[in-house]
């Protein structure tokens, strides 16, 4: 056997151990990201549960405007249809699903605003606990975006840092997106006393 | 030389990084009533204390008042998330912990609940606290009658939910490796069995108690808290104490006012 054949093999072999560890790694952070997108979505998916009973609420103690109240129905009905499968978290899906789920945000704000003129609805208790659920979601759809950001970071970065880069290219590992901070969207729902 | 100077260098910078935050650093010794925006008198400081650390005592839940002087950019309830994390209020596991925030400045309240007591003080019952119980006092400039009505009513809600581990030893901080509590318990059956006569033995927690001495005060319900209070004190913990937050994390939870 031939010296060159036999470094060829030692490369190959080092290459090999390396590659099956950085494989790994990149599972387990993928599955770490996975897990947080899950958290993630049962947030969303929770404040699109709350809305049928506030739209009820409302719509029985207030007769305003229809348009605000089919304008978040809409909204709602778009944004719980924009599901990402766990597997495509790319920069596009993300966007779109988060461009969805803030013309929700942004339509339920106005919904709660125009509540504003309603005395006999913010006296209702019924309405007062569903906002207060509604305002706890929002903040816990913000804590699991936070968290989702925070892992992702860490995924993106054992992604694109060499050498695990070229591992990640052979095995079909692609970068994530992230949440961004739309303006105006983290304060959507919080209503003024 | 040069290495170690980058490391000190990178140590100062991760310590700045920390203090860019605005949270306030976690108490040390641990407290569960900080006052750093210095609204309550000490006595008021001391009553609250003593009623949440016979809470985490008796339940394991970790129930904080914070007042700070200012939440800097923050909405409060990220402020009160944030440091409930940070600080790690409630017991690792179990999240039971309750951070109640408030900003005499900006004239807020928020009770921020930890996962593991989101089911017993959901936002609703949060939300209900705050605008029934706390504010209206806060309104009338009854800051300490407001801040202890909301922690009764906390209380109220939150019981139930959680009980005190028996053996305390991970919460200490100190750590009481459970072989040693054996040959503590080993030590003490001896210590009855040799003085068998009333009074005997050097067991503060079960003279305490005055059960006869045949009866070992671990058998009895009533006899674990005389035990575990010993333990603490053997510990080295400051005689019924706080001893320190648990590392419970906040997921969103929770909710607040204005007054």
């Amino acid at each position: 056997m031939s010296k060159g054949l036999i470094a060829v093999i030692v490369v190959v072999l080092i290459l090999g151990f390396v590659g099956c560890g950085k494989y790994n790694g990149l599972v387990q952070k993928d599955e770490v990201v996975k897990e947080s997108w899950a958290g993630v979505e049962s947030q969303y998916q929770r404040r699109a549960d709350l809305i049928p009973n506030l739209v009820n609420t409302v719509k029985g103690a207030a007769d305003f405007e229809k348009s605000t109240l089919t304008a978040v129905i809409e909204a709602r009905s778009k944004a719980t249809q924009t599901t990402i499968n766990a597997d495509q978290l790319t920069p596009e899906n993300i966007a779109k699903f988060q461009a969805a789920q803030d013309q929700l945000s942004g339509s339920l704000s106005r919904l709660l605003v125009s509540v504003e003129q309603y005395p006999n609805l913010k006296a209702n208790q019924n309405f007062l606990e569903l906002q207060a659920q509604l305002e706890g979601t929002e903040n816990r759809i913000s804590v699991e975006r936070g968290k989702f950001n925070t892992v992702v970071k860490d995924y993106n970065q054992e992604v694109r840092t060499f050498p695990t880069n070229l591992f990640a290219g052979v095995f079909g590992f692609s970068q994530k997106g992230y949440f961004t901070a739309a303006p105006g969207s983290e304060k959507a729902p919080t209503v003024q006393f | 030389m040069k290495q170690f100077i980058i490391y000190l260098l990178l140590v100062i910078a991760a310590f700045a990084g920390v203090q860019a935050q605005d949270i306030p650093p976690k108490p040390d010794p641990p407290r569960l009533v900080n006052d750093l925006a210095n609204q309550l008198s000490p006595d008021q400081r001391e009553t609250l204390e003593r009623k949440l650390v016979a809470y985490n005592d008796s339940t394991s839940s970790q129930i904080v008042i914070v007042t700070v002087p200012t939440l800097g950019d923050y909405p409060i309830a990220d402020y009160a998330f944030k440091l409930g994390t940070e600080w790690g209020v409630g017991q690792k596991g179990k999240n039971n912990g309750i951070v109640l925030l408030w900003a005499p400045k900006e004239r807020k309240v928020f009770i921020a609940t930890g996962y593991g007591l989101e089911g017993a003080v959901p936002d609703a019952i949060a939300k209900r606290i705050v605008s029934q119980v706390i504010t209206p006092q806060f309104k009338a400039g009854q800051f300490y009658q407001g801040l202890s009505d909301g922690v009764d009513m906390i209380f109220k809600y939150a019981s139930g939910e959680y009980k005190a581990d028996p053996k305390q030893d991970s919460d200490d901080g100190g750590g009481f490796p459970p072989v040693l509590i054996v040959v503590i318990i080993f030590i003490i059956i001896l210590v009855i069995i040799f003085r068998n006569r009333g009074g005997g033995g050097g067991n503060r927690g079960y003279r305490g108690l005055g059960v006869p001495p045949i009866f070992f005060p671990y058998d009895t319900y009533s006899g674990r808290g005389g035990s575990s209070g010993n333990w603490g004190g053997f510990g080295g913990g400051d005689g019924g104490g706080f001893g320190g937050f648990g590392g419970g994390s906040f997921g969103g939870g929770g909710a607040g006012g204005d007054y």
